[in-house]
């Protein structure tokens, strides 16, 4: 029920299986009205105007209870300013969010169930941890003993027990951001919303944060959003991956079928290193990359003209290159090239080759499996071709 | 250039204080003239100014105007600075610079200003006049204080407290204000000084049945000096001082004074 | 396709406005106002609106009143108070009251800009108690300040007795009231605000400029004049403006430390409003007081902006350092 995209790739533009809200995916539109009632939460048709410019253009997701979903992106892509029109901060030009069957799009932020982590984090500086923790309740005009009972429950939650009474500009990175995700989490929103959490920590603290806070959403089993840049901590935390470009998604999905079946060129390039290589369909099942060298692809073809010129995404891990020597045959599915550059880093390896096309095609493994060819070579890359996607551009 | 910094800095000090010393030390003489080097000493001015019922009201005065025009400038000042920070209405600068403009005047053309003000309303010589006049004269330096405290604050605080359920009214109570209190305190305590210390708005607006203490010593210099004067003098600085120390003390002084402390 | 039904009571009847605005834009990102935020917005503005601009409608209007004996002033519309002040006397009282506030802006700033320079490069153990040093001389009431340099430059206690002390002179004398002691209790009043202005600028002047200035073979008086000065032009301006006209509304200082003929307009001001009760004249010198004020920071700041523009500071270096 989504936009843009216009492949009838296998990822589409829909949550893939076992997160699916409605129905089995038949084509045509789904019962909106069904979608609606059910649980969760439903973007229908964001757009953001801000003047002239448009941030969100025209989004629609449906998110499962209990997934965790990241909103990922380059800077000015729209993800923020989406995540805000969720949480009421900001109001939609047009559209509406849903969630749990409630249209909620007019209320303002502090009416909705949600509780969300800034990218400053946003601590309330004249509070100390205790304070800033059970600042929800109080709003709430929870009783004392309630809120002090809740307060060392979330304490515990997030492995800060004893630091309480601390003001919070006397806490390291890690504790700051661990009382800010116990103060979202104090009244047990139905939403947990994340705007860059990890951003302002060093790198060893987020891989570890990454995993914690992981565990503690799957526990909590708590409807999740994140928005986040980095490709790595969308793969690591995620049910699904909703990559978005110029305020609009490019596809959405679990992650690791983004990644393996990316839908264009953006999405191929943004969710890690490949090589992107223009062809142009010889037959059903066959396509000629750089108009020259024929290399079979399976089923993704289907639907493409005799001719057309379509581009392959394919992963530096999944080529290999051959060393070649002028008597052997040449192994199908190959392409020949030379040798430009090898990186060889020990534990990996990356191998540039020229192949006549505009960039060099890289090759990259184990250090283990590295090749015998040195800079100069001639050599075969090979491409499987279960392993090469078809990308719109 | 050490010698040229020393003798620059060394008159400047000087040139500050020496009139000070002075006053200190004519509060302390036994006798009403200055002879070097000060021979007697004697605390009868000090005890002169607690006794004498006019001195002692004019302290009152001076106090209770004081007091009532700081509160009254940040009565204007607060909601000016909140409205014009948080919903940025097109007129802005408009409406900031009229928070301004009072204090850009010289006090001798607001004081007439006023004065014509009051007499047209027909409300003439009643201390109320010198506190609406102080109130909004001074109301400029809570304005630029709090408006440099509310752009220090993180604005996703405030979001962070509407997400977490505050309304904006909860908000602004629970956190925008105790946030904001060190800033509100600088611009009263800062009002209430110069409040303390203005003469010619105050003369003019009430001047004749109302006496404020510096409208006291700008009379009793007319009969020529006596040591009270001075005496009063050296208690008066004292009172701006020891308010100026606890504007110190809440900080925020250098950033004030714009200077850029990234590389202290 | 049905729409949902709305379950939620408080999007019921929700207009475009949002009453409890919490900062959410609109199209453009700007707030749309409820009621109760234009009243915390416009209250304030109503009360400056009323006692601070029609109290200057008024005053205006006054300078064009009648003045009625006895020191009362009727509604009307003549020019008397106008002419008079266009008059010899006043004239020359309007031409000695900018000498003189020229003359103050001068030595108060030729001494303050050296002066926050020092200031801005001393560790803060000398720097905190100089700034709290010259802060505290601008809490000091203006009549204060008045009354201990009449005391310093009086007869009876001033540094004259020192001077008589010291066996430098015979007996003590009297500076005041004169020209020169009016002119150094302006220059007292106006200094802290000289360096308060300069303060920013200077202290913002990285240090490793002038180094380098250094290390290219400036002195240290080179480096002063053709690196720093350039560099903090604009605020140099600001205070010499600023001390012009805050000295030329300055009414108790001539007061007390000059003779009339040391009085400057604002001193007239209040003279007229009070003592003479010609309330409709003194109006008018405050309009003309103001005016000039205008004029004067108009006309510099426009000549200043116009000489910097499209010119490189880096000339003003290399020419000066050649």
């Amino acid at each position: 029920m989504t936009d843009t995209t216009e492949t009838d790739s296998a990822a589409g533009a829909e949550p893939a299986d076992g997160t699916d809200g409605h129905g089995d995916g038949a084509a045509g539109a789904t019962p909106l009205a069904d979608a609606l009632a059910s649980a969760g939460l439903v973007l229908d048709g964001l757009v953001k105007r801000f003047g002239p410019v448009v941030a969100v253009d025209g989004v629609s997701l449906e998110i499962p209870p209990g997934a965790l979903v990241s909103f990922l992106g380059p800077s000015g892509c729209g993800k923020t300013t989406l995540l805000r029109m969720v949480a009421g901060l900001e109001r939609p030009t047009a559209g509406r969010v849903v969630l749990d069957g409630r249209d909620v799009t007019r209320q303002s932020a502090h009416e909705r169930d949600i509780g969300m982590v800034f990218q400053s984090l946003a601590l309330f500086p004249h509070l100390d941890v205790r304070r800033n923790i059970g600042y929800p309740l109080r709003i709430k005009g929870t009783d004392r003993r309630t809120t002090t009972a809740r307060v060392d429950e979330l304490l515990g939650l997030v492995h800060l027990d004893g630091l309480g009474r601390r003001p919070v500009r006397k806490l390291s990175g890690g504790q700051r951001q661990r009382v800010a995700i116990a103060r979202a989490l104090a009244c047990e929103p139905s939403l947990f919303l994340l705007d860059e959490p990890m951003s302002a920590l060093d790198a060893n603290l987020r891989e570890a944060l990454q995993v914690e806070l992981r565990l503690l959403q799957q526990r909590l089993a708590i409807t999740t959003i994140m928005v986040t840049h980095d490709q790595r901590e969308a793969m690591t935390m995620s049910d699904v991956v909703v990559v978005m470009n110029e305020g609009r998604v490019e596809q959405a999905g679990p992650p690791l079928e983004v990644y393996r079946s990316p839908a264009t060129a953006f999405v191929a390039r943004f969710m890690g290193a490949t090589n992107l290589l223009p062809a142009k369909v010889h037959s059903h099942e066959a396509v000629k990359v750089g108009g020259r060298h024929p290399v079979r692809v399976p089923a993704s073809v289907h639907g493409k003209v005799v001719g057309a010129d379509i581009v392959l995404s394919l992963r530096p891990g999944d080529a290999t290159v051959i060393a070649v020597d002028d008597t052997a045959p040449a192994d199908p599915d190959t392409i020949p090239g030379e040798v430009v550059f090898v990186r060889d880093l020990g534990t990996t390896f990356e191998c540039f080759v020229d192949c006549g096309l505009d960039e060099p095609l890289v090759a990259a493994g184990a250090g283990r499996d590295h090749p015998p060819v040195v800079q100069g070579d001639t050599v075969a890359v090979h491409l499987p071709p279960d392993r090469c996607v078809v990308v719109a551009t | 250039m050490r010698a040229l910094r020393a003798a620059v800095v060394t008159f400047v000090v000087v040139f500050l204080t020496a009139p000070l010393l002075v006053v200190l030390m004519a509060s302390f003489n036994r006798e009403r003239y200055l002879d070097f080097p000060v021979e007697d000493y004697s605390t009868q001015w000090y005890s002169n100014l607690v006794t004498d019922g006019q001195w002692r009201s004019a302290v009152d005065n001076s106090l209770l105007i004081g007091l009532a025009s700081a509160t009254l400038a940040v009565l204007i000042a607060l909601p000016l600075a909140y409205a014009v920070h948080t919903y940025r209405p097109r007129l802005s600068p408009v409406l900031f610079g009229l928070g301004v403009l009072p204090f850009m005047l010289p006090p001798v053309i607001s004081a007439v200003g006023m004065l014509v003000f009051w007499n047209r309303v027909g409300h003439v010589g009643k201390i109320e006049n010198v506190i609406v006049a102080h109130g909004v004269f001074f109301s400029t330096v809570p304005l630029i204080t709090i408006t440099l405290g509310l752009q220090a604050i993180d604005p996703a605080v405030g979001e962070a407290a509407t997400t977490l359920g505050a309304a904006p009214r909860q908000r602004f109570r629970t956190v925008t204000l105790p946030l904001l209190l060190p800033s509100i305190v600088t611009g009263f305590v800062a009002a209430f000084v110069l409040s303390l210390n203005e003469y010619i708005i105050a003369f003019m607006v009430a001047g004749f049945s109302v006496e404020t203490l510096p409208i006291k010593i700008f009379n009793s210099l007319r009969y020529g000096f006596t040591p009270t004067i001075a005496a009063v003098s050296v208690v008066f600085t004292l009172l701006s001082i020891v308010a100026l120390g606890a504007l110190a003390r809440f900080g925020g002084l250098e950033r004030l004074l714009g200077a850029d402390l990234s590389d202290r | 396709m049905s729409t949902p039904a709305v379950r939620d009571p408080a999007t019921a009847g929700a207009t475009a406005v949002s009453p409890g605005g919490d900062g959410r834009g609109g199209d453009d990102g700007r707030e749309r106002l409820g009621w109760g935020q234009r009243a915390i917005l416009w209250l304030p503005v109503g009360v400056l609106a009323i006692f601070f601009l029609v109290p200057f409608g008024l005053m205006l209007a006054t300078s064009f009143y009648v003045r009625v004996e006895g020191g009362f002033y009727e509604p009307g519309f003549v020019f008397d108070s106008w002419s008079r002040l266009f008059s010899d006397v006043y004239i020359g009282r309007t031409l000695f009251s900018l000498r003189l506030c020229l003359l103050v802006a001068l030595l108060t700033t030729a001494v303050a800009f050296p002066f926050t320079w020092f200031l801005t490069r001393m560790r803060a153990r000398w720097q905190v108690p100089l700034l709290v040093l010259v802060l505290g001389a601008l809490t000091l009431s203006e009549v204060i300040v008045a009354f201990s340099w009449d005391l310093i430059l009086g007869r009876a206690t001033g540094i004259t007795n020192i001077a008589v002390w010291l066996g430098l002179m015979s007996e003590p004398e009297a500076f005041t009231p004169g020209f020169w002691s009016v002119v150094a209790g302006l220059a007292y009043t106006a200094f802290p605000y000289a360096v308060l202005t300069l303060f920013p600028s200077l202290d913002r002047v990285d240090r490793e400029l002038t180094e380098a200035a250094e290390t290219l073979g400036a002195t240290p008086r080179r480096t002063f004049t053709t690196v720093v000065v350039p560099l903090c032009r604009q605020a140099l301006v600001a205070a010499f403006l600023l001390v012009f006209v805050f000295t030329l509304g300055s009414n108790i200082i001539a007061q007390v430390l000059g003779r009339p003929q040391h009085w400057t307009l604002a001193v007239v001001i209040s003279d007229q409003a009070t003592m003479s009760a010609n309330v409709p004249f003194a109006a008018a010198i405050a309009m003309f007081v103001t005016l000039i004020s205008l004029v004067v920071v108009g006309v510099v700041s426009f000549a200043g902006s116009r000489s910097w523009v499209g010119r490189d500071d880096g000339d003003d270096v290399v020419a000066g350092a050649v």
